[in-house]
């Protein structure tokens, strides 16, 4: 027996005779003849295929590919087929055949113009926009029937949450406030040091992370590591129907999932803010005692004196709203998870890139319109 | 004999090795055992059962035949090769020659069903990337999915996600097939064809099949052999061909419950306390 797989064809008047033998593994090309018997088929002079086999070894799936594509070819042209193959080969040709092709199921793959799929991408927006005020209305109605007592949300889901993005978050808010006093008062010292106006330094620090750099540190750490959680634990309870089975139960998601995470980060924030603030100015007086050899308690009281407390109420409304643009956009990806795995992935990065995207938009506008105010 | 190669015949059952061979098995979660000296052999060419209640531990020792999870005492051989105590290489070789179907398909989401069944060829095949597609599109034909290559799994229902994992399983031409609740969640007739595919396959290529199902229509139509599993003895409590066991009065209480859906306890089950309720079942086989 060939070890080889083996193709002889050949046209006898109008019958294509094309006979299978040896051994086929598709770890193995196909012979050269598979290409011949197939370019045979097209011949008009052609009308009929017959199917034989001699001498067939073991045969796999790269056989059936080779028969299949024959047969395809014999459809199209309507070519009256004839097979005298081996029992188990002959019952899975017909069963590939069995069902057919679904009418209308197989993909075009049209290609659009550059002009077409920038309009396509316009065009998709005002309802994308549609759908994240509906969502925001929807968690205003949830807010309005926690006023009144009606939302379904349970007080350990918002103390979990609250633990969550509270107490588990001050290591690494520690870590980076620190570190960020540190920065702040290190690039100050450079130009201050100039003018031997060291003890500015304080002044620097102190207004720079009350006012909106704690904040900031707080509001971008939090969109990482909780924005994300958010969006993908909606994400894959969406995934898993969860949601769907919450909604027919007749509790609202946005009742359920939503409100406590929004809560538990709009409160949750400005206390991380007072306390990266803190951090914050302990980097700043490192910095101020150990490099720049300022007195420790003159450190302390020019802070003192020259951060008005004003700058601290400002910082806290900014974590605050901080807060709820990272819980919004880390929900709302989440609620809009499609059902797939990629789809959470997609989600999770979109929740923490429009978290970041919205801090920075946000700080520009209360910054400007404190500047408007005056404070 | 390189893998994946098969011959066109049904190689004669009884007579042959067992393809697949557990002995004493053992499986346990840290220190709760879920099931002890589960034994049994597969024969080429079966259709095996593993049957038995939620929580008995059907999955559990699919994943052990699957080399996901391994047990705490025994051994299972394929071939007469020993799977756990093998070195990772012989180990991966044996699963190459195995294909298995999840139960809810397991599809990878970011990929068409045609990427799906034509990653492990291009893993372990030197086919071209058209030659690939070819395969693919077969293997999707083959269970009734033509025309469907280029969908993504989030678009297809649930039962097509599961013929197409069938497919996907297929992939390599693998000697043994798990599979994992084939016909749950499917609608009867989808069901029934599934079965046919089952049978069309083990006829033609000579496919082994271990197959976890709590459906009875479909066990007693394809099964030939089978084990049934009891959570409460945690072990083995019946074995054999389903459609006898139900015959036999010898055979295990659980078991009989399982067989014929709670038998006369069963409020179905009052007015046909003789003919239990495999007899409609037969019928359609």
């Amino acid at each position: 027996m060939e070890t080889s797989p083996q193709v002889t064809a050949a046209v006898q008047g109008p019958l294509l005779r094309v006979c299978v033998g040896g051994r086929w593994s598709m770890h193995e090309p196909w012979p050269r003849e598979a290409a011949e018997a197939l370019g045979m088929l097209p011949d008009q002079r052609v009308r009929e295929l017959r199917l034989e086999s001699e001498d067939l070894g073991q045969w796999d799936s790269s056989l059936l590919v080779f028969l299949v594509q024959l047969v395809k070819a014999a459809n199209a042209r309507n070519l009256s087929l004839h097979t005298e193959l081996p029992e188990g080969l002959d019952r899975l040709l017909k069963l590939a055949f069995a069902v057919p092709a679904k009418e209308g199921s197989a993909r075009s793959k049209s290609s659009l113009g550059r002009v077409a799929r920038l309009g396509e991408r316009v065009l998709a927006l005002p309802p994308k926009i549609e759908d994240f005020l509906n969502f925001l209305g929807e968690i205003m109605f949830s807010l309005w029937r926690l006023f009144l007592g009606r939302a379904k949300m349970r007080p350990m889901d918002l103390f979990a949450a609250m633990h969550e993005c509270g107490v588990a978050a001050l290591p690494i808010i520690s870590l980076t406030s620190l570190l960020f006093g540190l920065i702040l008062a290190f690039v100050g010292a450079v130009q201050l040091t100039q003018f031997g106006a060291q003890i500015y330094v304080a002044g620097l620090v102190g207004i720079g992370m009350l006012r909106v750099m704690g904040a900031i540190m707080v509001g971008v750490v939090m969109s990482g590591r909780v924005g994300a959680a958010y969006a993908a634990l909606i994400g894959t309870m969406q995934v898993n129907e969860e949601v769907d089975a919450l909604s027919t139960m007749g509790i609202s998601p946005h009742d359920f999932l939503v409100l406590p995470r929004l809560l538990a980060l709009m409160a949750m924030i400005p206390l991380l803010t007072l306390y990266a603030d803190l951090m914050g100015i302990v980097g700043g007086f490192v910095v101020g005692t150990v490099m720049l050899n300022l007195n420790p308690l003159e450190y302390i009281n020019a802070t003192i004196q020259m951060v008005p407390f004003k700058h601290l109420i400002i910082g806290l409304i900014y974590g605050t709203v901080f807060g709820a643009i990272v819980a919004v956009a880390g929900c709302y990806q989440g609620i809009r998870c499609g059902r797939s795995a990629q789809a959470v992935g997609q989600a999770t990065t979109t929740a923490v890139v429009q978290a970041i995207v919205g801090i920075i938009v946000a700080t520009a506008i209360i910054t400007v319109i404190c500047n408007v105010l005056g404070v | 004999m390189p893998q994946a190669a098969f011959t066109a015949k049904i190689p004669a059952a009884t007579a042959s090795a067992p393809r697949i061979s557990v002995r004493d098995l053992t499986v346990a979660f840290g220190s709760f055992v879920l099931m002890r000296n589960v034994s049994f052999d597969v024969r080429v060419g079966d259709i095996f059962m593993v049957m038995g209640g939620s929580g008995c531990g059907k999955s559990t020792l699919l994943r052990v035949l699957m080399g996901l999870k391994e047990p705490q005492q025994g051994s299972v051989l394929y071939d007469g090769e020993n799977f756990w105590n093998g070195t990772e290489e012989s180990r991966s070789r044996i699963m190459r020659n195995t294909g298995v179907l999840f139960q809810g398909g397991a599809l990878w989401s970011s990929m068409t069903l045609a990427e799906n069944v034509g990653l492990p060829l291009q893993q372990y095949t030197e086919l071209s990337e058209d030659e690939i597609r070819e395969h693919a599109s077969l293997k999707l034909a083959l269970a009734g999915l033509a025309g469907f290559e280029d969908y993504y799994p989030s678009e297809i229902s649930g039962g097509m996600r599961k013929r197409a994992g069938l497919a996907r399983a297929l992939a390599l031409d693998p000697q043994i097939l798990f599979l994992d609740e084939p016909s749950a969640g499917l609608d009867p007739v989808s069901s029934r064809l599934l079965d046919d595919l089952i049978l069309e396959l083990r006829d033609s290529l000579g496919t082994t099949f271990v197959i976890v199902s709590h459906e009875l229509p479909s066990i007693f139509t394809i099964a030939r052999n089978g084990i049934f599993l009891d959570a409460q003895s945690r072990t083995v409590t019946a074995s054999g061909n389903p459609s006898e066991l139900v015959k036999n009065p010898d055979t295990d209480d659980s078991a009989m419950l399982f067989l014929t859906r709670g038998g006369k306890h069963g409020r179905q089950g009052e007015s046909s306390e003789n003919s239990p309720a495999a007899t409609p079942q037969k019928e359609q086989a």
